[in-house]
């Protein structure tokens, strides 16, 4: 007998999503799923609606249109409820100037009991050295991990982090990515924006690509790569002056010329296809590779915006 | 019921970290009764049932009254506006903070400041202007706690309405100013043309002012004047809880 993985628990449902801010329609008919324990991306350029549809969820805004369920919540109707049971760095947002690190824990902690003590989280987050700084002399980088940890505070299920890492140096965001993952390992699910691919593709099981309001793909990571960006690409340098005659070549989409760097995108069997027509033609590059496609790739693809130069 | 206190307590930290801000808070209710006690307040009944009486002592429950006005007029609603635009308020929503422990954490932080103004006039008035102490003490809490009530509520609700703290400032002042000059708290009600007097006893500031003069004087609990400033505050009070922005 076929023994069967337990379903996932589904712990965000959204269906056909729309938010519309005067003419702009913000989130445009968005719908998707979120498991219990995953870490959820939201990729898209700016304006593309990540932050309006995170803060739909988070029950900040309200949604025109479609059905959203967190937690077993409706986030427009149960938003005191569902506060509690979850936790939100926002993009936007800002503590008194004159408040203490410490304060600000300490504070946040009491207004839901039997959360995390917030000692813990200031030493986990490099906040210890800073406990009595006020808000207004923390660097940007700080703000940033004083407001995931608030983020955390109440031991949420869910936590949305909308930009995380924006404004952390490339210790603190090795760190923050550490942290987020033993996060859900302990079970919470971590709903992530970004702008980095490569934390995008380090970080997330599965990731949504918005465009204009629009969700365009989701997939894990490996998948978008593999069904999103180009097949194969090869590069070399060559000092040759035409190269042009490589496009009419079986299995190659494009070619491009940068200088003396040339790049062919192809599919199949391209590689040795082109190979043997380098020799042919008398061209004998010590530098002739493969490139792995990578999400950047792929991300760029699907946003319209894959341009190589 | 926690978060309230500690809301309450954190702002009253804040409020203490603000030097220049708790001075100045503290320095108008002095300036109230030097500047305003100083140009009306010095003469004494010359004739009538009062006759010896210094005027003083029928001004200082107005400038306690005109204290808490400043509080609900202009202080909160800048206070609340400069939170909302910098979106401190959406980070407190944000973390399940209700909107009772927040409105009611400034309440109780606006009767704080109130307390230590009103407290400084009634001393500084006793100390240098032989101002009688009052008559009847609790008459007295009791108005001034629904006193910063009413404003308290008129404050949330100017919070609301302007849209950022600029103009919170702005609308507040000038309200407060008007409050200030018809309602008898500066020049008396008596010396005003009638329809300046018809406006002033309109205005909630003359209400809260009666209601606190009533039970100081010994003339007992003013109940109509208290009624008034409960329905008033009431009033604003529910429109505020509707209208209330957190961003
Ligand atoms: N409060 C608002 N009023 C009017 N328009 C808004 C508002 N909030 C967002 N928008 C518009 O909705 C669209 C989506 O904005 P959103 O902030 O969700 O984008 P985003 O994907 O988070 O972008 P970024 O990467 O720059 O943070 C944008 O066109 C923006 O101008
Ligand atoms: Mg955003």
């Amino acid at each position: 007998m076929e023994v069967r993985a337990p379903a996932p628990e589904v712990v965000i449902a959204v269906e056909g999503l729309l938010k519309v801010y005067g003419d702009t329609v913000a989130v445009d008919n968005a719908s998707f799923t979120v498991a219990r324990g995953e870490i959820f991306g939201l990729l898209g350029p700016n304006g593309a609606g990540k932050t309006t549809t995170v803060e739909c969820l988070q029950g900040l805004r309200i949604a025109e249109r479609g059905s959203i369920n967190v937690l077993g919540f409706d986030p427009r109707r149960h938003a005191t409820a569902l506060r509690r049971r979850i936790g939100g760095q926002l993009q936007q947002s800002a503590l008194p100037e004159h408040m203490r690190v410490w304060e600000a824990l300490d504070l946040f902690s009491s207004f839901i009991p039997g959360g995390h003590d917030w000692r813990v989280l200031m030493r986990q987050w490099d906040l210890e050295s800073k406990r009595k700084a006020t808000f207004h002399s923390l660097s940007g980088g700080q703000r940033q991990r004083l407001f995931v940890a608030l983020a955390l505070v109440n031991d949420p299920q869910i936590v949305f982090l909308d930009e995380m890492t924006t404004g952390l140096d490339p210790a603190a965001r090795r760190l923050a990515w550490e942290l987020i993952r033993e996060i859900r390992d302990r079970g919470t699910t971590v709903v992530l924006v970004t702008h980095f691919m490569d934390e995008a593709e380090k970080l997330c099981d599965r990731i949504a690509v918005m465009e204009g309001g629009r969700i365009v793909a989701i997939d894990t990571p490996r998948g978008l790569i593999e069904n999103h960006a180009c097949g194969v690409c090869i590069a070399f340098t060559t000092d040759a002056d035409d190269v042009s005659w490589i496009g009419g070549i079986g299995c190659v989409d494009s070619v491009q010329r940068h200088g003396r760097r040339v790049e062919v995108e192809g599919s199949g069997p391209v590689l040795v296809l082109v190979a043997a027509a380098l020799v042919e033609h008398g061209i004998v590059p010590e530098d002739l590779h493969l490139e792995q496609p990578t999400l950047e790739d792929a991300y760029l693809h699907l946003t319209g915006h894959a341009q190589r130069d | 019921m926690r978060a309230l206190w500690k809301l309450a307590w954190t702002e009253i930290k804040l409020f203490m970290r603000e030097p220049i801000t708790m001075i100045f808070s503290f320095a108008f209710p002095i300036l109230v009764l030097v500047l305003l006690g100083g140009i009306f307040g010095a003469r004494t009944v010359i004739d009538g049932d009062f006759a010896g009486v210094r005027m003083m002592n029928y001004y200082v429950p107005g400038y306690i009254a005109l204290v808490v006005a400043s509080i609900g007029l202009i202080s909160l609603p800048v206070h609340l506006a400069n939170y909302r635009e910098h979106g401190v308020l959406r980070r407190l929503r944000a973390s399940g903070v209700p909107e009772p422990a927040l409105l009611g954490a400034q309440a109780f932080v606006s009767l704080m400041i109130g307390l230590v103004g009103g407290v400084l006039i009634a001393g500084l008035g006793f100390a240098a202007y032989g101002v009688s102490a009052p008559e009847q003490v609790g008459g007295l809490i009791l108005a001034f706690v629904l006193g910063v009530f009413a404003f308290t509520a008129i404050g949330v609700l100017l919070a609301s309405v302007l849209p950022n703290a600029r103009s919170a400032q702005a609308v507040g002042l000038l309200l407060w100013f008007v409050m200030l000059f018809v309602s008898g708290t500066s020049a008396p009600l008596h010396v005003l043309p009638g329809w300046m007097k018809k406006v002033g006893e309109a205005l909630p500031l003359y209400h809260v002012q009666k209601s606190l003069e009533g039970p100081w004087q010994g003339h007992g609990t003013e109940t109509l004047e208290l009624l008034v400033v409960w329905a008033v505050g009431a009033l604003a009070a529910l429109i505020a809880a509707r209208v209330f922005r957190w961003e």
